[in-house]
């Protein structure tokens, strides 16, 4: 299919771009709101709690310390959140539509979900706050333990069938020759990858960056606003596209009904690790990626090299 | 009513400032923040920074050097911002009034929204106040 301009604007702007991953990002958080307070024995909030909290901080203030660089205070991060909608567009176009996929479009992937953080570590060090330079140096060592490892871990799937590097590839390989998840190779990398997007979320274990019960909010700390909107909109983004990353890679594409239920298992899967475990500091997380992850996800991309 | 104000009426932020309390009515305030009242359900949720909050709950009366941190704090804040002085000190300086390190209660310093007495209140009393500080918007 040759994409042709009005529908690539549609794609990005409504579809599967910005305002539908958007939804549907907000709307996983407020089930990741409502379990935890299941499992804390609450009634929790209301399902539209998560929109109504973007559309105040939207209506709020929006104040720029002085003493920071304002144009990088407020673009940063919109550079993250248009990094989301890239990554959210490129995986379902290239999902129902195998087609329009190019070679090379999982490294592109990779590349985009790399700029969230970036954008976390350059905001929280241009607001001049000293919990926001923390936490960005924070998020900053933390990024460097895992995304090695998800990165190895991703690449497992493209080495076991037989170097597949496009998205669209690696679903119509899947249509043909069942889930990934069918190799030992690949359910390996998928628990390494799931403990990683954990990690790229930000949620506990791995909110070392923005614990606020030591650092107050982290690199958030000064932002207001419409700003910290933006911020809150990419992470539930991610909640939705990095998941969707992992359907499409191991669990055979994200184009049939199933892909609601996969998503949810996955979804669950994260909250309940994220509610029964206290958070850990910065050196145990280096520790635990570089160590028992590298290792494992290593195996798994030799196990995929010898075809198992 | 506009929509900022409705969403601002369903997603409150609170942050907490102790000003000089004897500690109690903090306590009172992580009470009510706890699963047995669930404040979540109202959309509030405890933040960490002013520029974050929607509304400060403020504790004790004011001391001579709380006063000019209770000041800076309310400037952090991103406006519209309730202020709601929790506790007789906060209302009225209670059992410090006369106090040689005492400046006021809290509205001596900055503009007080809703006024929630007791000593220390009780959480229901704060859940009370804060929705109808809410609900005045
Ligand atoms: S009102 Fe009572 S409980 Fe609260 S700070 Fe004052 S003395 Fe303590």
């Amino acid at each position: 299919m040759s994409v042709t301009l009005p529908w690539d604007i549609f794609f990005i702007i409504i579809f599967p771009g910005f305002l539908f991953t958007a939804a549907v990002g907000l709307f996983s958080t407020w089930v990741d709101r409502k379990v935890s307070a299941r499992i804390q024995w609450r009634v929790g909030p209301p399902w539209y709690q998560p929109f109504v909290d973007i559309i105040k901080l939207l209506g709020k203030e929006n104040i720029v310390p002085t003493g920071t660089g304002m144009t990088g205070y407020l673009v940063f991060p919109i550079i993250g959140f248009i990094a989301v909608v890239l990554v959210s567009t490129i995986l379902w176009v290239t999902n129902w539509f195998p087609e329009a996929t190019f070679v090379g479009d999982i490294i592109v992937v990779i590349y985009l979900l790399y700029l969230p953080a970036i954008g976390i570590i350059a905001g929280g060090s241009a607001s001049g706050n000293p919990m926001g330079s923390i936490g960005a140096s924070r998020e900053m060592k933390l990024m460097l333990a895992y995304e090695l490892v998800f990165l190895v871990a991703i690449f497992t799937p493209v080495v076991a069938s037989g170097g597949t590097l496009s998205l669209g590839g690696l679903v119509g390989y899947q249509a043909a020759n069942g889930w990934m998840l069918g190799n030992a190779s690949c359910i390996v990398a998928f628990i390494v990858s799931l403990v990683c997007i954990q990690a790229k979320l930000g949620l506990v274990p791995f909110d070392i960056a923005e614990a606020e019960t030591e650092i107050i909010a982290g690199p958030y700390t000064e932002y207001s606003g419409a700003a910290l909107a933006v911020f809150k909109l990419t992470k539930a983004m991610l909640l939705f596209v990095l998941p969707i990353l992992l359907i499409a890679v191991f669990m055979g594409g994200a184009w049939s009904p199933w892909t609601i239920l996969e998503y949810l298992l996955i979804l669950v899967f994260i909250i309940l690790v994220k509610n029964t475990n206290p958070r850990i500091r910065v050196d145990q997380a280096i520790r635990f990626f570089w160590v028992p992850c590298l290792i494992l996800s290593v195996i798994g991309i030799i196990l995929a090299a010898v075809g198992l | 009513m506009g929509i900022k104000t409705w969403a601002l009426k369903k997603s409150p932020w609170v942050f907490h400032l102790n000003t000089g309390s004897c500690n109690n009515c903090d306590i009172e305030i992580l009470d009510a923040l706890t699963p047995r009242f669930d404040l979540e359900r109202f959309g509030i949720l405890l933040v960490g920074s002013p520029r974050h909050a929607d509304a400060l709950l403020v504790t004790g009366p004011v001391t001579m050097q709380a006063a000019p941190r209770l000041r800076h704090v309310y400037e952090q804040a991103a406006k519209p911002c309730l202020v709601i002085a929790v506790g007789s000190c906060a209302c009225s300086c209670g059992i410090f009034d006369g106090s040689y390190h005492i400046v006021g209660p809290v509205d001596k310093i900055i503009p007080v929204n809703i006024y929630i007495p007791g000593c220390p209140p009780k959480p229901e009393a704060i859940i009370s106040g804060v929705m109808k500080a809410l609900n005045s918007l």
